[in-house]
């Protein structure tokens, strides 16, 4: 750049950001993008900078990480199919483990079809690209995931933004698509964000009355949602209504990976056409293997699930009881977001709870709605009614410490 | 509706956005004059929809930078 000043950087463009992040830094905080766990002890302990520290920002919503059989079953796969596919799904990338985990997830949805693709990101990257085309159109709430911006960005379909959750919002817009052409309204069922979950019973019912296809992300409620696990439609009561759920394997089912699972009798074409999932490397045999194992272990965890939504309604009544502004008025998730007044004390806050011993998830724009800072809490199904309380002193003292709470 | 009804109509939409109180001609943009954040292009944009019963999807928003080519795509989504 300096030997050819006349020439534009391309990195110019990220200035501002470079700029705030020195400016943040400069204030002597320790940079909260930068953490590196040393060692994981357990799904809800690891070692931070030397100190123990307590996970409360993982999505490992239950537990499964550390699961002794699903641990063996990678092991055993390690063994028997190596470390690597080295291949595409397509050619040379199909083993054993992908089709009984494909076969594990149409057990655990009742679905006729599933497809696994090799991370969340790109199943809905993957999916939404390649079904919503020219012509048609793509009805999202305006707080999806990037994932999903991403899927539309890529395809060729008309993108209809609506306020979040607003179910008047979405049936305007809906009723204002051209007649004839091809509607995909996409929703999830828990917003990571904030924490809060979507009307789907009563927007799904609109979709449907105006003849659009309906994709629910449910990557925040696998395994711990309705009454199977199965998510916020089946809690609705409404999953025979979705056409196509997307899904991870990186939080509850403790790998990584994602999915989709589907009743359209032509789904199977998708692992012809769809970019994402063939023109990339199918994920390694000992993932699969682990996720197999973990999501029929999911089946039955219903003693599981209760301890998460008590651990939830727990930390969010002391948190709130606290002083501190939390993302929904009641618990909807096992995603408690405590808003920061802004980046700077939401950066101090943040590091004063390493040093307490707690690790949470520093949220900020763009990824936060309406310019927010969060402190993302996710709780998991192994956190002991005792870490819960512990959790709830180390924010009383951070947050006094840095001024957030008086 | 012409042009210049559209026109109209426009400007007493975008009042309660102009919070910067800027001078609305054709070439203002949304962007750099007007100073609009996501939020509040997809509250505008939403209002505008409302208005006219339309739909102006991401791919057109995108098309749009100032003021008078707003009124433009209003004024053909009005006669598609």
């Amino acid at each position: 750049m300096s030997e050819n000043a006349s020439q534009p950087d391309l990195f110019s463009k990220f200035d501002p950001l470079i700029q705030q992040r020195e400016a943040l830094l400069a204030s002597g905080v320790q940079d909260p993008f930068s953490l590196v766990m040393e060692k994981v002890l357990s799904p809800t302990r690891a070692l931070c900078n030397g100190r123990e520290t307590i996970l409360l920002g993982t999505y490992n919503y239950m537990g499964m990480t550390f699961d002794p059989d699903v641990i063996a079953a990678g092991k055993q796969a390690l063994d028997e199919f190596g470390s690597g596919t080295t291949g595409s799904r397509v050619l040379n990338g199909t083993y054993a483990g992908h089709r009984a985990v494909e076969e594990a997830l149409k057990e655990f949805y009742g679905m006729d079809h599933a497809m696994v693709f090799s991370t969340g990101y790109q199943a809905n990257l993957g999916i939404i690209s390649t079904i919503a085309g020219k012509g048609d159109y793509i009805v999202l709430d305006i707080d999806s995931h990037a994932s999903i911006w991403d899927g539309c960005k890529m395809g060729d379909a008309e993108v209809v933004p609506f306020r979040h959750n607003d179910i008047e919002a979405m049936e305007k817009r809906l009723k204002r698509i051209p007649e004839g052409a091809g509607k995909l309204v996409v929703l999830e069922g828990v917003y990571s964000m904030m924490g809060d979950i979507a009307p789907l019973k009563e927007m799904i019912a609109i979709a449907k009355a105006n003849g659009a296809m309906v994709l629910v992300d449910e990557a925040h409620s696998m395994g711990f949602i309705g009454p199977n696990g199965r998510g916020v439609a089946e809690d609705q009561g409404v999953l025979d209504q979705v056409d196509f759920v997307i899904g991870t394997f990186s939080k509850s089912v403790g790998t990584v990976g994602g999915f989709c699972v589907s009743n359209h009798p032509k789904f199977e074409i998708m692992r012809l056409v769809c970019r994402p999932y063939v023109f990339t490397a199918s994920l390694p045999p000992s993932v699969v293997a682990t996720a197999a194992t973990s999501i029929r272990k999911l089946m039955h965890g219903a003693n599981k699930r209760a301890h998460l939504w008590e651990n939830s309604r727990t930390l969010h009544a002391g948190l709130r009881a606290l002083g501190f502004q939390l993302g929904t008025e009641v618990p909807q998730s096992a995603i408690i977001a405590v808003i920061m007044p802004d980046l700077e004390r939401g950066a101090a806050m943040w590091e004063a709870l390493l040093h307490e011993g707690l690790y949470v998830n520093l949220a900020r724009p763009p990824a936060t709605p309406a310019g927010m800072t969060l402190l993302r809490c996710s709780l998991c199904a192994e956190h002991s009614a005792e870490q819960v309380r512990t959790i709830i002193g180390m924010f009383e003292r951070a947050g006094k410490a840095v001024g957030i709470i008086l | 509706m012409d042009r210049a009804q559209t026109d109209a109509r426009i400007r007493g939409i975008i009042e309660p956005f102009n919070k910067k109180g800027i001078e609305i001609s054709d070439g203002a943009t949304f962007a750099g004059d007007f100073e609009f954040d996501s939020l509040t292009v997809m509250d505008f944009v939403a209002a505008i929809e409302d208005e006219f019963d339309i739909i102006i999807s991401m791919n057109q928003q995108a098309e749009i930078e100032n003021f008078g080519q707003l009124v433009d795509a209003v004024c053909k989504l009005q006669r598609d």
